[in-house]
């Protein structure tokens, strides 16, 4: 992305220096490397681009079985009730709870284990932490949902019984159907998840680093926490900065998968709908396809708004992701 | 290096055992299930089991290998992740290989339309109308072709591609060989690290997919085990399982007592979990080449 400009350029040192009438003709002649990138184009427009120009429902009053250009044009319509819908606050509050919690905690945790296995020098025990660590990234949120409502659970669940033990508490709590712990159990299990598999990318890029850096750290008499501080965080930060970006751009991507899960009792409904969640529900369970789309749209727009003012602040620190 | 200061000492010591608290949490609700799956139900009932069955059995497995229910979602889920997977890796990586060319005609062009469905997208109404339309409702394709591109995962393949030598590549052309031949007979076997990591991502997504099959298959023997477990651990009915059982399962059950429907479900989480968990550890030193740093920005 980066060196798009780049590319460019060379293109159009390339097309100055070949004559333009012979561009069919390079075609043809290339027409077995053109082969290998077409049918992957072509499938690219039927399920990207088809679906974009599909967004024009949520300007019209879509009926089944019309085409996009014989429904009714209602302009914003679905915006304005959308707007004015008893269940917009809950839902947009819920999306930027959530969303804002996992970036709070899910981001910086895979940093902090990568800086913690860098320390450890028994290769032995580092790759069982990081194969034991892995391991929930392989499951299923269904599968990762039954475990945690058993783990959760009211007779016999390991947690209510570890908390007995500890009389922390008299009798078991039933966390799975009350409101107040769902935030908490969303972002513990989400960190769980990921903490170790996310912890790829920033050990590879602390192997990266100049030994070099280290030794003369350490000889001028550096901590090891100081080493942390001075070397390795500063030399891993714009791998940082790139995954900030995108995370910010995910930021109205509350998730769905783990929600619809966890929140599969009605009862949850006012800390658990967000936006992905309440398009499923009124788009696909209720049939209001122009509804749900004019909300989708909305989320669209705004996550690549979001996107882009992270890039413009993030390239000023010259690390941008384009 | 030799030389450990009490302060980096106790910051070693602070960073393992944080390390194998972190191990043990993220190991132990897995391996609990393992347990309760191999323990007598009844007497899982009485609570208390942690780390080792207290009364072993294979009893649950037996139930869940006599459900053909089951088993026909198990069927859906290995064929789903053999072809979806082979197919999707085949078609990207020969689409990564034309891209990662630089004498292809429209290279940029064709980049731009691949980096706005990155960040773009029509959503989920408008897909879903798309495949309705397509006839993919009720059709195992549905699995299959929606996904046989990744750009990701083009992605990934073309960084790694363009690292290749130059050579190797100049000296087939020199034979006479093809843009084709090249990458099946020089690049694809040079490859084997980038494709088991991307194969076996790709595996795992297909392997745990379960919403898709939620909103474009009504047809009961289409669904996908994760989809059918998701059924039968949410569907807020204890005994969703057990009652839509067949005969031969019922027989079994009958037969053993003291299954209860707790320990059938875990016993079926298992058996949806464990191979992809017997797997990963092998490829695991293979992970990094399938992590987009380098990718993401060149």
């Amino acid at each position: 992305m980066a060196n798009a400009s780049a590319d460019v350029n060379a293109a159009r040192a390339a097309s100055r220096d070949v004559p333009k009438k012979n561009a069919l003709q390079r075609f043809i002649r290339q027409l077995d490397l053109q082969m290998m990138v077409l049918p992957a184009l072509a499938l690219i427009f039927v399920f990207s681009y088809i679906p974009m120009y599909g967004l024009l429902i949520a300007f019209q009053d879509y009926k089944m079985g019309a085409d996009l250009v014989g429904n009714n044009w209602v302009g914003l319509k679905h915006f304005k009730y959308f707007i004015n819908a008893p269940e917009f606050n809950t839902v947009v509050r819920n999306t930027l709870i959530i969303s804002s919690l996992k970036l709070l905690f899910t981001f910086p945790a895979p940093i902090l284990l990568a800086l913690m296995l860098n320390e450890i020098r028994k290769m032995f025990f580092k790759r069982i932490i990081q194969t034991l660590t892995y391991l929930p990234h392989f499951l299923s949120w269904v599968v990762i949902g039954g475990m945690v409502t058993s783990m959760l659970a009211v007779d016999n669940g390991s947690i209510n019984m570890f908390l007995e033990k500890l009389n922390f508490i008299d009798k078991p709590i039933n966390f799975m159907s009350l409101p107040e712990y769902f935030w908490g159990i969303l972002v513990t299990t989400n960190v769980w998840k990921e903490i170790g598999f996310s912890s790829i990318i920033y050990l590879a890029a602390i192997a990266g680093i100049d030994p070099h850096l280290y030794e003369a750290a350490s000889m001028d008499g550096a901590s090891r926490f100081k080493q942390i501080y001075m070397i390795t965080i500063p030399c891993m930060m714009p791998v940082i900065i790139i995954f900030g970006i995108l995370a910010i751009g995910n930021l109205l991507n509350a998730g769905f998968e783990d929600i619809l899960i966890f929140a599969s009792n009605p009862a949850l409904r006012s800390v658990s709908d967000s936006l992905d969640v309440y398009v499923v529900r009124v788009g696909i369970d209720n049939y209001r396809y122009s509804y749900a789309t004019a909300i989708g749209l909305t989320k669209a727009v705004l996550s690549v708004t979001l996107l882009t003012i992270a890039n413009l602040i993030a390239r000023r620190s010259g690390n941008s992701l384009w | 290096m030799t030389h450990y200061s009490f302060s980096d000492r106790f910051l070693v010591g602070f960073i393992y055992i944080f390390l194998i608290l972190l191990a043990f949490t993220s190991f132990y609700p897995f391996w609990n299930s393992i347990v309760v799956s191999l323990n007598e139900g009844m007497d899982t009932a009485k609570g208390g089991i942690t780390f080792w069955p207290r009364s072993f059995t294979w009893d649950n497995y037996k139930v869940v290998f006599e459900d053909s229910r089951l088993i026909q979602g198990f069927m859906v889920t290995i064929s789903r992740t053999v072809v979806g997977t082979i197919t999707s890796i085949l078609f990207t990586a020969i689409f990564a290989y034309g891209m990662s060319r630089r004498e292809l005609m429209g290279r940029n062009f064709y980049m731009l339309v691949c980096v706005i469905t990155m960040y773009f997208g029509g959503g989920l109404i408008p897909t879903y109308l798309l495949i309705r339309d397509l006839g993919l409702f009720n059709s195992f394709w549905v699995f299959i072709i929606p996904s046989l591109v990744s750009v990701w995962n083009m992605i990934i393949f073309r960084t790694f591609f363009r690292e290749l030598p130059q050579g190797l590549e100049e000296s087939a052309k020199i034979d006479g060989t093809g843009h084709w031949g090249t990458f099946f007979r020089i690049v694809l076997p040079l490859s084997g690290p980038v494709v088991a990591t991307l194969a076996l991502f790709t595996a795992v997504a297909h392997w745990n997919e379960w919403f898709i099959a939620s909103i474009y298959i009504m047809n009961e023997k289409l669904l996908p085990i994760q989809t059918i477990l998701r059924q039968i651990l949410f569907s807020n009915i204890a005994t969703e399982q057990m009652s839509n059982m067949d005969a031969g399962a019922i027989a079994r059950m009958n037969e053993v007592k003291t299954v209860t429907s707790k320990s059938l479900t875990t016993a079926t989480m298992m058996v949806a979990t464990l191979p992809i968990i017997c797997i990963y550890p092998f490829l695991q030193r293979f992970f990094v080449k399938g992590v987009l740093v380098g990718s993401l920005k060149e």
